[in-house]
């Protein structure tokens, strides 16, 4: 019999989608029986009291954690997020039930092997429970006891080779996309420059640092599979400053139904014959593509790199060999003023290893978003406040046109008096000599 | 800046705040606004590995102070 009776939790459940209640009672299950003999370092009943504390919140309409903590590792100003339950008695698996965020490999890549070293960790000094993987991409141990936190961490960075993520107001884990270990679509090695970027912040990474929480995401081309466009404080993505490579012959056999469109990817319906005109051609954004007899033209100085066309037709379509990556500042979530996209610091920037040109960027915005930034106030929100020209200035960033989202609709550049001959002041009777009243 | 001093500007300046004992980082720039950020959360992040002050963290955001006081430690049972 369930140690908590979960009515409206078990609702969950009767879902079409995976729940995770199951998942819980799974573990829960997994627990009890414990059939490798595990000396579980904190109480089995961890899980069931995870679903008792959930359906009394769910009750009461209110939560029953405690806001935050002071617990960590020596050393670590992050990493670990102190959770307190406030029905201890009620519910002593998760008195503690503190949270690690563990740095996911670069492109989330791992073996089975060091996966079941993670799992096998966490069911000896944990709950078993964990978020595979966090928004911010970390591997999320949820839920342990403050005297396991110490051994936890050492276990981790001596045996596993396997270091804290960020939380708090510290540079967030650094998260890429696979990149050009698996997609021919990379336009830089994201895996490079998000190992680099980890190793050269580190103590910003490992301590706090900022007036509020930083990200750095890196995708590898305008697919934008990380979605650093939205969620990163500073998004790296790749793109090209060249033509697209046309492969003429490909083209045609893409016309004559010789090669699926979208590598096959929509193969599970009949859609009817391709049509290069309705499906490529029409829903290109800036209209800089045409046919003229067989051959597929395109206007690349028209081009905004949306990668629809190459995405139908990859083996047609390449990116091209002129490659680098653009920098975005001032993604954020809603939690003030709304959900922000990122804006376009840098159109081009080569990504070469020691990527000092980028850090020099990375650098000059912090600085300025530490000495200005309020409390709690992210990067786009200081944009947002003092203005993007600011942002150029303090950057010594040149505006250029392609800072400018839509003409007349943020309008960035501004003259000052110092740029203008005469300044602001002017003999008022010489104007008037050439215009009347 | 003669960090030895600025160390003692940092734990004079905290025991004084009556009522509060969780600060922003920005509230320790604020004690010396001559200073980079940068070298002032340099101080404080060092005063933290050395046991003078402690990190509190919601998850979101990290406040500091002088370590063992305020309501956490004890009503947590870490101290």
């Amino acid at each position: 019999m369930a140690k908590h009776e979960t009515p409206m939790l078990d609702q969950l459940e009767s879902g079409p989608w995976p729940s995770f209640v199951s998942d819980i009672k799974q573990e829960i299950a997994h627990r009890k029986a414990n059939p490798n003999n595990v000396e579980l370092q904190i109480p089995a009943e961890v899980p069931e009291d995870i679903l008792g504390v959930l359906e009394l919140s769910f009750k009461h309409g209110r939560t029953h954690w405690k806001h935050g903590g002071i617990v960590g590792v020596f050393g670590y100003g992050g990493g670990v997020i102190g959770r307190y339950c406030d029905q201890p008695e009620m519910f002593p698996g998760v008195a503690h039930f503190h949270t690690i965020r563990v740095n996911q490999p670069a492109g989330k890549f791992y073996s089975t092997e060091f996966l079941r070293k993670l799992c096998d960790l966490w069911e000896f000094r944990g709950s078993g429970i964990t978020n595979m993987h966090g928004s911010t991409g970390d591997i999320v141990f949820l839920g342990t006891h403050t005297k396991q936190l110490e051994e936890i961490f050492f276990e981790l960075t001596h045996n596993l080779n396997q270091d804290l993520g960020g939380s708090g107001s510290n540079l967030r884990t650094p998260s890429d996309c696979i990149g050009q270990a698996r997609c021919e679509y990379a336009c830089y090695d994201t895996q490079a420059l998000c190992h680099a970027l980890t190793n050269e912040y580190q103590d910003e990474l490992h301590r706090p640092a900022f007036p509020y929480k930083f990200k750095f995401k890196f995708d590898g081309c305008p697919n934008c599979c990380v979605a650093s466009i939205a969620r990163a404080d500073m998004s790296f993505v790749g793109t090209w400053r060249d033509d697209i490579k046309i492969d003429q012959e490909a083209v045609k056999a893409y016309i004559g139904g010789e090669i699926a469109p979208n590598a096959g990817a929509h193969s599970g319906r009949d859609w009817g014959p391709f049509d290069i005109q309705k499906e490529v051609i029409g829903l290109c954004p800036t209209g800089c593509m045409w046919m003229e007899g067989d051959k597929l033209m395109i206007d690349n100085r028209e081009c905004t790199r949306c990668m629809h066309c190459i995405n139908v037709m990859p083996r047609a379509l390449r990116i091209g060999d002129d490659r680098g990556l653009s920098i975005l500042v001032g993604a954020k979530a809603p939690i003030l003023d709304g959900a922000q996209m990122g804006s376009l610091l840098v159109p081009f920037i080569k990504a070469e290893d020691p990527y000092d040109e980028i850090k020099e960027v990375i650098e000059k915005v912090w600085d300025w978003w530490m000495e200005e930034g309020k409390n709690r106030e992210r990067l786009g929100e200081l944009i947002k406040r003092q203005g993007f020209q600011r942002l150029l200035e303090m950057t010594e960033i040149e505006p250029t046109p392609q800072h400018v989202k839509e003409p007349r609709s943020n309008p960035y550049i501004f003259w000052k008096e110092e740029e203008v001959e005469g300044g602001w002041q002017r003999d008022v009777n010489k104007f008037r000599e050439d215009h009347k009243r | 800046m003669d960090e030895v001093e600025a160390r003692k500007t940092i734990v004079a300046t905290l025991e004084g705040k009556k009522g509060k004992s969780k600060f922003y980082l920005k509230d320790f720039y604020a004690m010396f606004p001559e200073e980079k950020p940068r070298t002032i959360k340099n101080i404080v992040n060092k005063m933290v590995g050395e046991g003078t002050l402690e990190y509190w963290s919601s998850g979101s955001t990290t406040l500091i102070g002088l370590k063992g006081v305020g309501k956490q430690a004890g009503a947590e049972h870490e101290d």
